[in-house]
């Protein structure tokens, strides 16, 4: 049982939601399944059992119609195979599964009664991970920028892979430190940032189509116009609060996508458009013979000197939004968003004008969005409406607020937990060999992703990296759980 | 005229297949203020049992009236009891654990559910579309054109889905205005820490909330599968977002709101496919409920949140 006098006497006070979480993880427990009775272990027994047997009997209603079932076109319609076999596996999974958590992982959580937390230990732990986090920042940026060339000399058959899917991850560690901006610092949620993405990467692409701009003069451009959308967005939504908010920014982010597909003579429509310009280095194209940069560099040319090109434009990239992110978090404007997320209600008593705060919050955000998206395009060499659907909103959104909300090292864990985890699902062929050649691993990779989200989240509600450092410093600088955020203690 | 007449038919027809799912959304939001994205995804769960549940029973159009409709009304009951099995097990797995944690927690397990079912659907089903032959046929003509022309037609479908609604609504309305679980379902929405210490079991109450939901959305699946007579794993994504959109711009929360904006973003589709674009009809829904919001910030029908300091 979680002691109520040890969480209150904390430094802080621990918010309310914080309070309903400790009273829900001592009081019920995680799963309900078993009543704590005292009745030794033969009872615990029995009632794990009995629990497994719900577990397996409701998984086989689940599973009754779409494991036990499958429905195909046949001559005339649809016509049924039956797969009973599997639905029985899969039960037999559920339950066997179900009753090992609750023999061995959920008992011990049980009986023992989870500690108080002690304010001591917090800020102790709080200061280790400060320490930590301070010495493994440059570790990582020194990764970072190591990292191709690490990967040549290390595994250079897979090199030019694993630079690939670094790319992809710092794309999204972009993203997340873009929409980061709107959702962790100004705390307004937005489900639809890829509309924003998509304007990048269509602003360059058209750019380049019909005016012959390359990529370093859409760069900008790009950035701009992006933010020009997001306050074209952010203007009607101003007076919108919450999960309205969030509904609009979904609805805008369809719009977007809905307008790219259609408007074909000018998008290109479903088709998209092809042979967007590759990035050049001062001018001089990565490509073999006179004239391309390994014969200017007098090296000879391999196509991984491009990947490697891109890797640094994308950690460049990635840096600066991340720089500027963490200076203008000290800026006014940035502790107006920090204010903002924290209690609009007492912003606006201080004078703050939360009208041109939402507005530069959705506009910066938007800006870095645009970047990442000329960069997507101009990587991928062809885009799509594809690309942009809800799901990559989804997928932004939930490396922000796993990582952390507001954490700038969560995003990249979470992209690097999320993003690459689910890559590399896609080299599991070793399965084949367990569950035969029909099987294919890939057609698994969203089913695990989806999974991985839930169970991270319930796992840790707060996000992967629990723990922020306020900028608005007072005597001394101190750090704060995540449960602090967004109940006047995150300034 | 006629064309108005027709497109007015079809448009309260797709308006009450939205409305049916719009319901799910706002009383999931009403009770524990959250965006119940899987929502959408139960609706689909609910499409593919009732279609499995057709095929298996052999049912055509061939088959006597009489039989049709109480085979029907089976596969209505089976597609309702196991998509509340479903929502249930969703709720259970997903949203219960992060009850009273903070507000963006379980609106990302929500899209990660949303994402498994899709998924799961896809990996055990396939992913091509399942079409199904027509099994309702039939229909009246209400005003016979000049050589075919301009005639206005209502199918028997059409009426099934309009009366099925109506119904359901109705039964619907009277379970949360006078039994006891519509008192505390409604006690909840209001204040679910006080119905807690009136004696009201608030979990449970949220768990029905939940199975209610997905038990009208298990019935516009049969409604849009009989309708369309193709369906696919990712028939719940827009099939959620319209219908949550329609629950928005009604005002999210209220019961006759999400009716009437389900009906409302089926008219405004209907009538823009007819007169104007059919590629452009998301563009329009989207943008009405943009225009609504601006100048009712909480919906139609919906209370204004008072903001106490």
């Amino acid at each position: 049982m979680a002691d109520p006098q040890a969480s209150a006497s904390s430094n802080h006070g621990a918010g309310e939601q914080v309070e309903l979480e400790n009273l829900r993880s001592g009081l019920s427990g995680e799963p309900p399944a078993i009543s704590p009775r005292r009745g030794g272990a033969k009872s615990q027994l029995s009632a794990s059992l009995v629990d497994a047997v719900v577990a397996g009997a409701l998984a086989a209603a689940l599973g009754f119609f779409f494991i036990g079932l499958r429905s195909d076109i046949a001559p005339g319609g649809l016509a049924l195979t039956q797969r009973w076999g599997a639905l029985v596996i899969a039960v037999a999974i559920v339950f066997v599964g179900r009753l090992l958590l609750n023999l061995f992982v959920y008992k011990r959580r049980r009986s023992a009664p989870p500690k108080a937390r002690a304010p001591k230990a917090t800020t102790s732990r709080g200061e280790t991970y400060a320490r930590f986090s301070k010495a493994i920042a440059p570790v990582l940026l020194l990764v970072a920028l190591a990292f191709p060339f690490l990967m040549i000399w290390g595994a250079p058959q897979q090199s030019r892979q694993y630079i690939d899917l670094s790319i992809l991850i710092l794309t999204y560690v972009m993203l997340g430190w873009g929409l980061n901006i709107v959702v962790g610092l100004a705390g307004l949620l937005d489900l639809g940032y890829v509309a924003f993405y998509a304007v990048g990467a269509y602003s360059f692409a058209l750019l380049a189509k019909y005016l012959g701009l390359g990529f370093w003069t859409c760069l900008p451009l790009a950035g701009i116009l992006a933010a020009c959308w997001g306050m074209i967005l952010g203007f009607p939504v101003l007076r919108l609060r919450g999960d309205y908010l969030a509904i609009v920014t979904l609805a805008f982010g369809e719009i977007i996508r809905v307008i790219l597909l259609n408007w074909s003579n000018f998008t290109g429509g479903p088709n998209g458009i092809s042979g967007v310009p590759k990035p050049t280095l001062f001018g001089y194209e990565f490509k073999s013979g006179a004239g391309g940069v390994a014969d200017l560099l007098g090296i000879h040319y391999s196509p991984i000197q491009r990947f490697i090109f891109l890797y640094y434009i994308i950690l460049v990239l990635a840096l600066l939004t991340n720089f500027v992110t963490l200076r203008l978090r000290r800026l006014p404007i940035g502790r107006a968003w920090e204010a903002l997320r924290e209690d609009e209600i007492a912003c606006r008593s201080l004078g703050i004008n939360t009208t041109n705060t939402k507005l530069t919050a959705f506009a910066t955000g938007a800006m870095f969005g645009g970047f990442a998206g000329s960069f997507f395009a101009t990587r991928q060499g062809f885009i799509s409406p594809e690309s942009f659907t809800f799901l990559e909103s989804a997928i932004i959104l939930a490396i922000v607020v796993l990582g952390g909300l507001g954490s700038q090292i969560g995003v990249v864990i979470a992209s690097v937990v999320m993003i690459g985890g689910i890559e590399l699902l896609r080299n599991l062929t070793f399965l084949k060999a367990i569950f035969g050649p029909d099987f294919d691993p890939t057609q698994y990779r969203m089913l695990i992703f989806g999974l991985a989200m839930v169970v991270i989240m319930v796992w840790k509600p707060r996000g992967l990296v629990s723990s922020r450092s306020p900028t608005a410093i007072y005597k001394r600088k101190t750090r704060i759980g995540a449960d602090m955020v967004a109940q006047g203690e995150g300034h | 005229m006629e064309y108005f007449l027709q497109q007015l038919i079809n448009g309260l027809t797709l308006g009450s297949i939205y409305g049916l799912i719009a319901i799910g959304y706002t009383m999931v939001y009403g009770i524990i203020g959250m965006i119940n994205f899987a929502h959408g995804d139960i609706f689909m769960v609910g499409s593919f049992i009732a279609m499995m549940m057709i095929v298996a029973l052999g049912l055509t159009a061939s088959a006597g009236l009489a039989f049709l409709l109480l085979a029907l009304v089976l596969v209505l009951i089976v597609a309702m009891v196991f998509a509340s099995v479903w929502g249930w097990t969703v709720e259970r797995l997903a949203y219960r654990p992060l009850r009273g944690s903070f507000r963006l927690a379980p609106l990302i397990t929500a899209i990660g559910m949303s994402i498994v079912l899709q998924n799961f659907v896809q990996v055990t089903q396939g992913a091509r579309v399942k079409p199904l032959p027509p099994i309702v046929t039939g229909g009246f003509t209400l005003v016979t054109g000049v050589n075919g022309h301009n005639a206005v037609q209502i199918s028997t479908m059409q009426i099934v889905i309009i009366v099925t609604t109506f119904l359901l609504m109705t039964g619907f309305s009277l379970l949360i205005s006078k039994t006891r679980l519509g008192r505390s379902q409604r006690a909840c929405e209001q204040d679910s820490k006080m119905a807690a210490l009136l004696g009201v079991n608030v979990d449970r109450t949220i768990s029905l909330t939940f199975v209610m939901g997905a038990a009208l959305a298990a019935v516009a699946g049969l409604m849009f599968l009989l309708y369309y007579g193709v369906i696919d794993f990712y028939i719940g994504f827009l099939a959620g977002v319209k219908a949550f959109t329609a629950a928005v711009l009604g005002g999210i929360g209220s019961l006759p709101g999400a009716m009437l904006g389900g009906l409302l973003i089926g008219l405004i589709e209907t009538f823009w496919s007819g007169y104007f674009s059919v590629e452009y009809k998301d563009v329009a829904a989207f943008s009405i409920l943009v225009i609504v919001l601006i100048f009712m910030p909480s919906g139609l029908l919906g209370r204004p949140e008072v903001e106490k300091v």
